[in-house]
């Protein structure tokens, strides 16, 4: 049986002299402080972390350290503490280059969000490089914020919108897609993987595909780089966008990836402090990359907490982290598929990360997450995820969703199905 | 806080009491909760000082299904002037369970369409946005 004893963070087969110490999850879980807390008298099982994930103390300490001893602002100071500050928080946009595989950290822009770092592709290249009755390729399993921007820049252009359907099985329909891009979209924007059905996109493929075709590519990584190895030159994307509160770092800052070119060539998206070069009343000039980007005070703190962040993933290793949550991944499916009444909606384990929305008979996705947080402790998330046509697309207005990370241990799913058992009893099934 | 779902709002979640349409509602209003897409229509008969009639349908969860059945037991047959003043604590009173801070949009959902339908009646002011005392 998996027990957080023997799940471990080496991956099988791994080659004990190339790959980390092996750690057990039950060892890993030790250094997430708010795991140890209870709710309703219970321990805390925290099955949201495609909502946000929870921080190690590495990460909240270098947060707290950096207040306590050098902060100052960033970038402007010729005195210490600000020098040592804008050199910290500079390292960390190093760190993130070399997590995803990016040559020049100038190509790493700060922003608050994936959903910002998508409104200022939007904002900034979209309104120089779309035009009324250009086309913008979407698919149907789109969070929000990859579909709201691009609805806003359709609205303000004239653009086109169109959308890559999904198979009942929640894999994106490939030969639509091909047939699509025969139309010549300038922007193919989708997702590395999806949040609701976990569904993992073929998407160095489909950027060659769509390269071919013309188009310039957004990948929204929000989902991926948190879970697995992602690398910017393999996947040859022109934008990627991630958060940072999705992989063990803090809330309030996020990353944007572009192609040099491109980004030379985009307009700024907001203008204040930090961005310029020379100021007239009248007119100015724009800082070099990546500080054209970022307008104003950035959010320090919180890029040396990514920085933290990036140093605790690195050291588990991206293909042990991903190897995990597939082993928990397949585990939770058994486990749960032998819930009577339990529908999972969604791919196979091997096709999906960490990720499994269900339903339960007819009980409400809010009246089960209800009961699992007071009845067993567990938290998981329940409703349309921030992808609501995609969740009617499954003939759904809502559905549960349990979703895993590092900290993830066998143990968390066997008092979810408890829980799901007992929501059972309660609805007299 | 912990909210259990008890027997009686099960019941009324399963077998929601004045659930339906009516034929000529001289009012009519609906809403949905985004968080959690629970739908709900409201239908009300009013003649004179006095709602007749009261249908509702909707989908959603257990809580606000119940929450809108009790609602509608509160109303028929009452006096307008009753009607308007149904609040929110009527609402938590009839539920009879202590409802988590993220669940009350799911318990207020009947009752803020109701509201929406007496000022579309002129019965009473629209209601405004202002912050909770």
């Amino acid at each position: 049986m998996l027990t957080s004893d023997n799940i471990s963070m080496t991956a099988k087969g791994g080659d004990a002299s190339t790959s980390t110490p092996t750690r057990t999850a039950a060892d890993i879980r030790k250094d997430f402080p708010i795991l140890s807390r209870q709710v309703h008298g219970k321990p805390l099982v925290y099955l949201d972390s495609t909502a946000s994930s929870q921080k190690p103390s590495t990460v909240i300490e270098a947060m707290s350290t950096y207040y306590e001893t050098t902060h100052a602002n960033v970038h402007r100071g010729v005195y210490e503490i600000s020098e040592e500050a804008t050199a910290r928080m500079e390292k960390a946009r190093v760190k993130v280059a070399r997590f995803i595989n990016v040559r020049q950290s100038k190509q790493i822009i700060f922003t608050r969000n994936t959903t910002e770092s998508i409104n200022l592709v939007a904002y900034s290249w979209g309104n120089k490089n779309i035009s009324a009755g250009d086309l913008i390729m979407l698919t149907e399993m789109e969070h929000h914020s990859n579909l709201i921007p691009w609805q806003l820049l359709a609205q303000r252009t004239g653009a086109r919108l169109e959308f890559v359907p999904i198979s009942t099985d929640g894999l994106l329909d490939l030969d639509v897609y091909e047939q699509l891009l025969r139309q010549q979209p300038k922007l193919v924007a989708f997702t590395h993987m999806s949040n609701v059905l976990g569904t993992i996109n073929p998407v160095q493929q489909m950027t060659a595909q769509a390269h071919t075709a013309g188009a310039t590519v957004l990948l929204d990584a929000a989902q991926s780089v948190p879970h697995m190895p992602v690398d910017v030159q393999a996947l040859d994307v022109d934008f990627l966008c991630f958060s940072a509160h999705k992989m063990l770092g803090p809330t309030g800052i996020g990353v944007l990836y572009g192609k040099r070119g491109i980004l030379e060539d985009m307009p700024p998206f907001m203008g204040g402090g930090e961005m310029i070069r020379k100021v007239g009343l009248r007119e100015s000039t724009w800082n070099d990359l990546p500080w054209k980007f970022e307008a104003g005070t950035p959010a320090i703190a919180e890029a040396i907490g990514l920085g933290a962040a990036v140093d605790y993933l690195n050291e588990l290793g991206m293909e042990n982290v991903r190897w995990h949550e597939q082993e928990i991944t397949t585990y939770a499916m058994t486990q749960l598929q032998a819930v009577p009444g339990l529908t999972i909606y969604g791919p196979a384990a091997s096709e999906r990360g960490g990720v499994i929305s269900f339903t339960l008979g007819d009980i409400h996705p809010h009246d089960l997450a209800s009961i699992l947080d007071q009845e067993v402790g567990v938290a998981i998330r329940a409703g349309h995820h921030c992808a609501q046509p995609l969740v009617e697309r499954l003939g759904l207005a809502a559905t549960a969703r349990a979703s895993f990370y590092v900290y993830t241990i066998p143990e968390d799913i066997d008092v979810l199905v408890q829980g799901l058992h007992k929501a059972l009893q309660i609805f007299n099934f | 806080m912990s909210m259990d779902y008890r027997e009686y709002i099960l019941d009324h979640y399963r077998n929601p009491r004045n659930y339906g349409k009516l034929e000529h509602p001289n009012v009519h209003a609906e809403d949905s909760n985004p968080l959690c897409g629970d739908q709900l229509a409201l239908d009300l008969q009013i003649e004179g000082d006095q709602v007749t009639a009261i249908r509702f349908q909707g989908r959603g969860c257990a809580i606000s299904q119940a929450a809108a059945s009790m609602l509608s037991e509160m109303i028929e047959g009452k006096p307008v002037e009753e009607v308007v003043q149904l609040g929110k604590d009527d609402v938590l009173d009839a539920l009879g369970i202590p409802i988590s801070p993220a669940r009350m949009k799911c318990a207020f959902l009947s009752l803020r369409v109701l509201h929406r339908s007496l000022a579309l009646a002129g019965l009473e002011k629209p209601a405004t946005d202002d912050d909770e005392e």
